[in-house]
């Protein structure tokens, strides 16, 4: 049995029906939509069914499916239109600000989804062989290319397919080149303001994870760092800039001294969009670091997906990246793709293989198509815009709302504010959710967790000041409100499609697919 | 610079609101012999629309698009027809450039999207329950075997030899920086797949038996032995697929004692592309086990009104709330992918489902016995549906890059996919799909009557 028993077509009084109820329930352009299966049928489809001409024997022995699915369908019409009004339910970044700290959330240019629509990128089979798709491994070489220029790098493995996935490939390359040099080690160090994949990654390569301090600033201490390192620690995940939306002014001398006790350096890429062709982490340092092109190089978030994240890797982990990746031949210039059927020398230390084919292709030439299009100038002027949106809204919320770290120096590419000046029985998710009835998406909230009701606010570069000003204008009155302990924000949003949501329930008791009401 | 908002006039303004003296400036944190002071060198400058597109295109064209060839290339990717309605219902905006639904008031698109995939996914596997989706199909493949290993507390994995190789390899390299022993084996070229063989492995100390259906080389186990076997030894049955569309004339691995199923779906809306963005289809029957789940899940709740909605739920197992201790490191799973299945599936529902897997499977039955026909050539395979292994009088992965060259792409030899493997030159995996037509099988089996006479 469902939850509420409620469905489509019963109005359901609450404040704003109750004033001006609807038999059906929708609000005008607010379409309530039913699921499909309240909707479809087993026998209803929205596909022209093939006619058989020509027959052959039947090879499905007692294999043969007994029953039907009970998978409902819709026709043409009633498909397009029922995830249409779906959508009319989402927010995006089409309509407007989604300023989620450390996802990067800038509008997603047009031309690359054309571009990755072209049939020879997206009808190719990735078993074809290789003499008919130099083009596609064209795309591959001219992005890897870019990423180890810009990162100052020596390689990088294009396969991983989302950031956690790129974080899992770049620790596992640095255990495989410990192992290689007979000194596995069995800890990582890692900041308490780093994201939760980092130390999740670490313990599914197989090692113990520790934290490291931050100093009152919110960078890594580095003294305490120098003085936990030693012979059982493998690497550091350092995430710079940080999660504070902070650069790490100590970075270089946080890779030497993890370098000097054996150590190697892991850099979580998800913030280069702040300093990508002003600051290049090879510079710094970095052996790994993962880069999420679907925030950097802004290829679709698509509501949770895909992702890519490429790694790119030092000279020392170069040779224990995982199969496939493409190489340049030193002689011809020709472009190779290795992988098992082909590789030679190049596989001796390779670590194995994190997927099936050869990684995200539709995210590479998307992701290329934008970097082509903003060139290195272009990509350089970005990250100062996207610094220079964040610092505007840091300084102009700074006095109404508390900045832990806006004593720390400029920020990057976020600005973080804490609950500190809220009254009393007002939370951050009071406030985010206020945001919403002010038609912005929230920030990231409650992250870092080294802040108290943490508020991560990233604009990236894509806004325009006008954007950002009233964002500003909506961010000061519900700083106010939350100060005066403003009661309507604590059941905010009252203009979104549903009021607030009860998560707790949903946990413990999951329906987590469709039943029909008994 | 088209996607950059900011006129220098607004620079000017914000620096002096910001009390900076340029943009440099906010970079002052950076020790400043390393700070770039200009575009990274070598690289190009930016380019104007008309210019990259021109510049892709070209790159597009040096590709062998499969629409412009006779085409039978499958081990795992599978060339479908898409309605025209999917892609334009996954580029609308407010489904393409939406975040993962952490906001569930203004994600309710995504978050029905995901339910009702969910549900799909549940019913075409024949589970209880599905999430929301992982990146692919091979890396559902080792969260399945973590999962197995949470569940029985045993270490001890069973592959079958007929698994895709990729998938193996995916499981055999995270497994070494676990402590899980795997236990692998090549295909043996038989026309039914070695069930006995695989059975005679399981143990009292096997976590999971990991079966593919139907299988790297097309043929079809029987599950629910295979179930029984490794029940009674108190291990879980782990089924992979990776043609979905199967599963509309084959029975559901879940109805034949599968515990988890899992698979890619890229077959039903996603389309080729090269190998990737694909969609990892991961479902349980027993819904005790949703707790030891990888990824996101959707569930059902209500509004402070009462209405229905929902919500991203029982994120205690993810990494964002338990870290180290997480049930898998993935924080994102491959949404967009999922709303081209659901969408497409909705488009089939039952009916269409039914009619297009008898499609695939007729013509797949007409390829075969025309291929046996070619002198040099056998048809290995007792059952399959869409995919079967032909064994030829000739190394098959000369055969198929000759043939290229003529714009035939006729399949995906063994040896590309076991490279290291003896005895499996002469095999060749053919797929076949309803966009494949007689012209193009007539067009395979006289490419292959030359090349073999």
């Amino acid at each position: 049995m469902n939850a509420s028993g409620w469905k489509p077509g019963t109005p359901v009084p609450s404040d704003s029906d109750a004033r001006h109820p609807t038999v059906t329930g929708n609000r005008a352009l607010m379409l309530e939509e039913p699921l499909i299966f309240e909707i479809g049928s087993t026998d209803t489809y929205g596909v022209d069914l093939p006619e058989p001409s020509g027959e052959a024997s039947p090879r499905l022995g007692k294999f043969a499916r007994k029953n039907g699915t009970g998978l409902p369908g819709l026709s043409e019409p009633q498909t397009v239109r029922h995830y249409t009004r779906l959508s009319r339910q989402n927010y995006a970044i089409d309509l407007g600000l989604f300023p989620l700290g450390s996802c990067t959330m800038k509008h997603n240019p047009r031309l690359n989804e054309k571009v990755a629509r072209m049939p020879g990128f997206a009808d190719v089979h990735p078993l074809q062989p290789t003499s008919t798709v130099p083009g596609a491994l064209g795309v591959i070489d001219e992005l890897a290319h870019w990423l180890v220029e810009l990162t100052g790098m020596d390689a990088v493995a294009m396969s991983p397919k989302a950031g956690a996935h790129g974080e899992l490939c770049g620790i596992l390359c640095i255990r495989a080149a410990l192992e290689a040099r007979g000194d596995a080690r069995e800890v990582v160090l890692v900041p308490e303001s780093a994201h939760g994949t980092n130390p999740a990654t670490a313990a599914f390569a197989g090692y113990k994870t520790e934290d490291i301090p931050a100093d009152k600033d919110g960078r890594v201490d580095l003294e305490a760092l120098k003085a936990r390192l030693g012979p059982d620690v493998a690497a550091v995940m350092i995430t710079n800039p940080n999660t504070c939306g902070l650069f790490e002014r100590d970075m270089k001398a946080i890779s030497d001294a993890v370098h000097e006790a054996g150590g190697l350096v892991y850099c979580d890429g998800a913030n280069f969009n702040a300093i990508m062709g002003r600051v290049r982490p090879g510079d710094l340092g970095v052996d790994a670091m993962h880069i999420n092109l679907h925030k950097t190089f802004s290829t679709p978030h698509g509501g949770g997906g895909p992702g890519s994240g490429p790694v790119v890797l030092s000279r020392a982990l170069a040779p224990f990246a995982p199969l496939p990746f493409v190489m340049k031949d030193a002689d011809s210039g020709e472009l190779r793709l290795i992988e098992e059927e082909n590789a030679g020398e190049e596989l001796a230390q390779s670590f194995g293989r994190m997927t099936a084919f050869h990684g995200q292709m539709g995210m590479f030439t998307r992701a290329l198509t934008y970097i082509l299009s903003h060139g290195a100038d272009g990509l350089r002027q970005a990250a100062g815009d996207a610094v220079l949106n964040a610092n505007y809204i840091l300084r102009s919320l700074d006095d109404v709302l508390d900045a832990p770290f806006g004593e720390a120096g400029p920020c990057m590419h976020e600005a973080l504010f804490s609950d500190e000046t809220f009254a009393e029985g007002i939370s951050t998710l009071d406030l985010a959710k206020g945001l919403i009835d002010e038609g912005f998406h929230p920030m990231t909230m409650y992250f870092p967790l080294v802040v108290h009701g943490a508020m991560l606010v990233e604009p990236t570069e894509t806004e325009s000041k006008d954007a950002l000003d009233q964002f500003i204008m909506a961010m000061r009155s519900l700083a106010e409100r939350a100060k005066n302990g403003d009661e309507t924000l604590k059941t905010a949003p009252h203009h979104a499609p549903r009021s607030r949501l009860d998560e707790a329930h949903a946990a413990r008791k999951p329906v987590l697919s469709w039943l029909p009401a008994q | 610079m088209r996607y950059l908002p900011l006129t220098d006039t607004d620079r000017d303004a914000m620096l002096a609101k910001i009390g900076a003296a340029s943009v440099d400036a906010l970079f002052d944190d950076v020790p400043s012999d390393l700070y770039l002071k200009g575009p990274v060198e070598g690289l190009p400058l930016h380019a104007s629309e008309m210019a990259v597109e021109k510049h892709m295109r070209r790159l597009s064209k040096q590709n062998l698009a499969a629409a412009d060839a006779a085409f039978f290339c499958g081990a795992g990717a599978y060339r479908h027809h898409v309605p025209a309605s999917v892609d334009h219902i996954i580029q609308r905006g407010e489904f393409l450039t939406a975040y993962t639904p952490y906001q569930p008031e203004i994600a309710q698109g995504t978050l029905q999207m995901l339910f009702e995939f969910q549900t799909q996914v549940a019913r075409l596997y024949g589970c209880a329950i599905a999430n929301a989706s992982l990146y692919d199909g091979s890396t559902a493949c080792w969260e399945a075997v973590a999962m197995a290993g949470r569940v029985t507390r045993r270490k001890r994995v069973v592959l079958s030899g007929a698994l895709h190789p990729h998938y193996a390899e995916v499981v055999r390299t995270m497994a070494k920086f676990t402590e899980d022993r795997i236990a692998g084996a090549r295909p043996s070229l038989t026309a039914m797949p070695d069930d006995d063989g695989l059975i005679a492995r399981i143990d009292d100390q096997t976590s999971c038996v990991v079966v593919q259906y139907p299988d790297v080389l097309g043929r079809l186990s029987d599950l629910q032995r295979i179930a029984d076997a490794a029940h009674d030894a108190g291990a879980l049955l782990v089924v992979v697929n990776t043609e979905p569309v199967a599963l509309g004339a084959i029975e559901a691995p879940g109805n034949l004692g599968a515990d988890i199923v899992l698979g890619e779906g890229q077959s039903i809306g996603v389309g080729l592309q090269f190998g990737g963005p694909y969609l990892g289809l991961f479902a349980v029957t027993n819904p005790k086990h949703v707790r030891q789940m990888p990824g996101r899940l959707c569930g059902e709740t209500v509004d402070a009104d009462g209405k229905r909605g929902f919500v991203l739920t029982l994120s205690t197992r993810e990494q964002h709330i338990r870290r180290e201790k997480a049930t898998s490191n993935i924080c994102t799973n491959s949404g967009l992918c999922a709303l081209a299945f659901s969408v497409h599936m909705t488009l089939l529902g039952d009916k269409g489902l039914t009619a297009l897997a008898a499609e695939n499977h007729r013509l797949a039955a007409i390829a075969a016995d025309r291929l046996a026909k070619v002198p040099g050539v056998t048809v290995l395979n007792d059952h399959f549906f869409n995919e079967f292994t032909l064994m030829l009088d000739g190394d098959a992965r000369q055969i198929v890059r000759d043939l290229a060259d003529d714009g035939v792409l006729a399949g995906v030899s063994l040896t590309r996919l076991f490279p290291d493997a003896e005895g499996l030159e002469n095999g060749l995996l053919v797929a076949v799909t309803e966009t494949t037509t007689e012209e193009d099988i007539e067009t395979l089996a006289s490419a292959l009557q030359e090349k073999l006479s």
